[in-house]
């Protein structure tokens, strides 16, 4: 009656399961499947928190669309286009992967392994792109400024388009401000990356380009960002207090500084399950390789970091949806 | 294993298609946008919003089933997984929605545009 007793230790089969095989499932994929249950769990809880926050939010989140627009080597807004490239090649990873676990059940080694190296080759190419996306989103493309309020203001021209500070701040800086560095002040003081742009400039550009007009946040029945009047927007202007180029975790030229930092959390937490992913997927390739499943009689594991590999997509679906879709 | 040596091959590129049309139809929808589903509302969030979740769950599903093998597992393993997970997520998605509803209608007010 070996139900009632702990299993022993010392065998190596323990590590299996000890042999025992409940839903007919091997120990090792069902373990694998429980921790894909609870890490989906962990993942909804940040997407639920995103949901939280943009509810608590509503009228005046960041568009997505306004905010992910480019594409590598392209000129101009393609909102949407880049992220849903990089769906297509996890999709097509998981393809590759799911093959590779098709031609485990056949023992084809090579094809398995070559099915392997093209899952972590499209693995790759996924975490650059998000290389990619991050340093655009961190830099930022137009630039806006902050009033105390706490309130992001952005500047649009006379077709209502959003326009980057440097196509009209084109006046000179007249507060003589210069990036400090050790070698132009206090040694042993550092200061963060000053913006290319001091307030006044900003306001007298402003003064001076009649076009110009100010949007905020605020979101209209028409699901678009409010415009103000020139006068409108020379009072809001007058509150400004700081200049916002790119973003990181204090402040953005997005909206909603949780914005970034929900942006921030989310993406590199998966983009953190990706590189793993790749990590295991390039152990496991070595082991095809020199013939340690083939010397096993069976594919598993190769089906078992496949779990592994999907879950990652089916994740990047979800997260697709609500931070870009949606 | 009783799917030891049946190959699926074929059936995993119909999935993959499937899987691409979806992400192209989101896409296309989240690009052209039409107003009469943008600008709509139901239960909380536009027609154009179910839309996406919806496609985004057969998406989930074609996933899960084929690539992931659900379909191949035993019934109650399977039901382990999938209903333990929907209920749990079930609960955690209304619970903080209804209360992120609530902190907006309470601190909505109080910012000034």
């Amino acid at each position: 009656m070996k139900a009632n007793s702990a299993l022993s230790s010392n065998k190596k089969e323990t590590w299996g399961g000890g042999g025992v095989k409940p839903f007919g499932s091997s120990y090792g994929k069902m373990m694998m499947w429980f921790f894909i249950v609870s890490d989906a769990l962990t993942f909804s809880g940040f997407l639920a928190a995103y949901g939280l926050t943009r509810f608590k939010f509503i009228d005046s989140w960041p568009i997505a669309d306004e905010v992910f627009t480019h594409v590598p080597f392209v000129h101009g807004d393609y909102p949407m286009i880049y992220v849903a490239i990089m769906t297509f090649i996890l999709i097509v990873s998981s393809v590759t992967m799911v093959l590779a676990v098709d031609a485990g059940h056949k023992m084809q080694k090579n094809k398995v392994a070559w099915y392997m190296f093209a899952t972590i080759i499209f693995g790759i190419i996924f975490v650059g792109s998000q290389a990619w996306e991050w340093n655009t989103f961190i830099n930022g493309s137009y630039g806006a400024v902050k009033t105390s309020e706490g309130k992001v203001l952005q500047f649009v021209n006379a077709d209502g388009k959003q326009i980057a500070l440097a196509d009209f701040v084109t006046n000179k800086r007249t507060d003589r401000r210069e990036q400090h560095t050790r070698k132009n002040g206090l040694w042993f003081v550092e200061e963060g990356t000053i913006p290319t742009y001091s307030v006044d400039q900003i306001i007298t550009a402003y003064n001076t380009h009649p076009e110009i007009q100010v949007r905020t946040e605020l979101i209209t029945d028409k699901k678009q960002k409010t415009i103000l009047s020139r006068e409108k927007g020379a009072l809001e202007l007058a509150k400004t207090k700081l200049v916002v180029e790119g973003a990181n975790l204090e402040v953005n030229e997005y909206g909603n500084t949780i914005f970034a930092n929900l942006f921030f959390f989310i993406t590199g937490f998966h983009g953190f399950h990706v590189f793993s992913g790749i990590l295991i997927n390039i152990i496991i390739f070595f082991n095809v390789v020199v013939g340690t499943y083939e010397k096993k009689g069976h594919y598993e594991m190769v089906e078992k970091v496949g779990l592994y590999w999907h879950f990652v997509d089916l994740v990047w679906v979800f997260v697709f949806t609500f931070f870009y879709l949606v | 294993m009783s799917h030891a040596h049946e190959s699926n091959t074929k059936k995993i590129w119909i999935v993959l298609t499937i899987l691409s049309v979806i992400t192209g139809v989101e896409v296309w929808l989240g690009i052209i946008k039409p107003d009469f589903l943008h600008l709509s509302n139901f239960l909380g969030t536009s027609w154009l919003n179910w839309i996406f979740i919806i496609l985004t769950l057969v998406k989930a599903y074609f996933i899960a089933w084929s690539f992931m093998h659900l379909e191949g597992e035993k019934k109650w393993f399977r039901r382990a997984i999938v209903w333990t997970a929907i209920f749990l997520i079930c609960v955690l998605v209304s619970l903080l929605l209804t209360e992120a509803g609530y902190i907006y209608d309470t601190l909505g007010p109080l910012v000034k545009w």
